[in-house]
């Protein structure tokens, strides 16, 4: 069971990884470290593998720094489910292989630190106080998460898909 | 197989946005808001902080070379000159790539901020798509380019293929009328904007800006760099001088939404910590002290931004309590200021001049801001921490309201100094320096202001129904 760790709206990136963190100012193996050190201190000492950020609207707002969402996936985040994403973040997390779902009621349902369940199968965040429902993902950024990232996509398919 | 088009229904097809012209130029298909296109680049901008990243995902797709040299521009600005030894290595592993690349379009520390020398040297090519790894390549749209912010793998894979997947976004109509009184910026516009549209409001979409295609290249910068703050895709001013016939939106191309803004009843605009668009008229914040003025970046560091300063500070010393920082966009902008005495006038009046870049904007070189301080800066954001410590806070406006803010120590209206006579002036100054009290007492001051001003200013949250996939 992954813990749920809840944020409201307008999550920016300089609050995911302040820009004075950023690989290039710390070195590529401690950015990762300082993930929420100014919004929630503590947070990359105690997040586990699979654990689940839980939003509002516009998560990850702001810079397009990728190392926001590499620093998760360091973390080994098993999924972000939020009322909305902003662009950028959400093109990254689909290029790196994060499952980003939009769920109207999942960040009303779930309190922070609560033991829940990304079942994307099902399109449900299983949580305490009952299935959160997930908006499905639009078909191209389903098949490039399922390959596992972008690169992976690429290395599967040579290219994008044909258009004519 | 992958479902390229976006379901439609069966209504008659209306007229094309900016958006869905460019991309279905670009990608030679009759594209629709919804659809999903691959579409070729005609530049990848790359700038300094993210290319261990890049470098790392073009290893990944097995490319050893970018797709066309002479597309790729490259630049050092976000940290530059490097301010520690962590990012000077890294500084020199661009400079590595970047000769064994054999990319002759590299712009070192000091040349400036990598939008400001891209559209003013001519690298945006109007209709035409062009990815940047900076959130604020919308700025491209300042000449009629489709700019579009990416991460490092998206760019990586924009360098390997020369090619990208949108979706084609829905459009919003921002509608400029009439002209703007003496004192007043098109940053002041486009805060009022973002103010109507909220930080996610354009989420996904393209914004057009109609009624100020004539305006000089820089104010245009403004307006499309800006739309970043609203989430926007791309922001594209609709009607500029470079752009070719084809590129513009028929007259009955549908839009989420119109927004029409009065340029001639427009009060000079403060955005309040820590949100872009909690934005107020500036009489709700006249007497906000401040401790730092920041004039400068992609968003307002040119000429005019700079003359617009000296203009008030001409002959005059800034409040002994705030320190000044002035940071040209560019090398040009910088050469321009120092010939007509602008920099001088500048530093005169006691301003750090930095070298062009990004400089204290973002937080990482050149006056980066201490615990409690209060900034009043003229670039683009003003979230916790974006220009130092999270403590701080951050207060957006126009080149004329930074260097009023300097000269007083307070946000206060620029008009009243640029009507007023020698001594009426002086007298202002006088009053509102006075007004400020100490920095101990400003900065309690400044807990209630903020609180009171930022339920003020939030605005309704509007967000269009689009399908998420960028």
């Amino acid at each position: 069971m992954a813990r749920a760790w809840v944020f409201g709206d307008d999550l920016d990136t300089d609050q995911i990884v302040p820009g004075r963190y950023a690989p290039f100012m710390v070195g590529e193996d401690k950015y990762q470290s300082y993930a929420f050190c100014d919004a929630r201190p503590g947070f990359a000492k105690e997040v586990k593998p699979g654990d689940i950020l839980v939003g509002g609207e516009n998560f990850g707002c702001g810079s397009s720094r990728e190392y926001a969402v590499s620093a998760l996936k360091k973390l080994g985040i098993g999924g972000i489910v939020a009322k909305s994403f902003a662009r950028i973040f959400f093109r990254n997390c689909i290029n790196l292989g994060i499952p980003v779902l939009e769920s109207a009621d999942a960040v009303e349902r779930v309190k922070d630190g609560d033991p829940v369940t990304l079942d994307a199968a099902a399109g449900v965040l299983r949580t305490p106080s009952g299935d959160a429902s997930l908006r499905p993902l639009a078909p191209f950024a389903r098949e490039i998460l399922d390959a596992g990232g972008v690169v992976a996509y690429l290395a599967a398919h040579g290219d994008f898909p044909s258009v004519g | 197989m992958t479902e390229l088009r976006g379901g439609r229904g069966g209504a008659p097809a209306p007229g094309k946005s900016l958006a869905e012209k460019i991309l279905s130029r670009s990608s030679g298909r009759d594209v629709r808001a919804g659809d999903l296109v691959i579409v070729p680049i005609s530049r990848v901008m790359v700038h300094d902080s993210v290319i261990d990243a890049v470098m790392q995902g073009l290893r990944d797709l097995g490319k050893e070379r970018v797709w066309d040299t002479g597309r790729v521009c490259v630049f050092v600005d976000h940290a530059a000159p490097a301010p520690t030894p962590v990012v000077a290595d890294s500084h020199r592993v661009l400079r590595e790539w970047v000769r064994r690349q054999k990319i002759p379009t590299f712009y070192d520390a000091g040349e400036g901020v990598c939008h400001q020398i891209m559209v003013e040297e001519g690298y945006c090519e109007p209709g035409t798509v062009i990815v940047g790894s900076d959130s604020h390549s919308n700025s491209y749209g300042a000449v009629g380019a489709f700019g579009a912010g990416m991460g490092a793998t998206d760019i990586a894979v924009a360098l390997g293929l020369g090619r990208t997947w949108l979706r084609v976004p829905e459009s919003i109509k921002v509608v400029f009328t009439g002209k703007l009184r003496k004192g007043i910026t098109m940053k002041d516009a486009i805060m009022r904007v973002v103010r109507e549209i909220g930080t996610d409001g354009a989420r996904y979409a393209c914004v057009e800006f109609h009624g100020v295609g004539d305006l000089p290249q820089g104010d245009r910068i403004t307006l499309a760099g800006m739309t970043t703050e609203m989430g926007a895709k791309a922001g594209i001013v609709v009607g500029t001088p470079e752009a070719p016939d084809w590129l513009r939106p028929d007259p009955d191309a549908s839009y989420l939404r119109t927004v029409t803004i009065d340029l001639s009843t427009l009060e000079p605009q403060i955005a309040v910590p820590p949100r872009v668009d909690q934005v107020v008229d500036i009489s709700a914040a006249v007497g906000q002290p401040v401790d730092i003025v920041f004039l400068g970046s992609c968003t307002n560091g040119r000429l005019v931004d700079m003359q617009q300063a000296a203009s008030v500070l001409r002959g005059r010393r800034i409040d002994p309590r705030v320190r000044l920082e002035v940071v040209p966009a560019s090398r040009r902008q910088f050469e321009l200021a120092m010939r007509d005495g602008t920099l001088q006038i500048l530093s005169a009046a006691g301003a750090v001049i930095g070298s062009s870049g990004c400089g204290p904007c973002l937080g990482r070189t050149g006056g980066v801001l201490a615990g409690d301080e209060i900034c009043l800066s003229t670039a683009n954001r003003n979230y916790k921490g974006r220009m130092g410590s999270p403590k701080a806070s951050i207060y957006l406006g126009s080149p004329l309201v930074a260097a009023v803010a300097a000269l007083t120590g307070v946000i206060d209206d620029p008009r009243s100094y640029l009507e007023a006579s020698d001594a009426e002036f002086e007298a202002l100054v006088e009053r509102r320096r006075s007004e400020r009290g100490d920095r101990g007492a400003a900065s309690s001051r400044s807990g209630d202001r903020l609180e009171a001003l930022t339920v003020v200013a939030r605005p309704p949250r509007f967000a269009p129904q689009a399908e998420v996939d960028d």
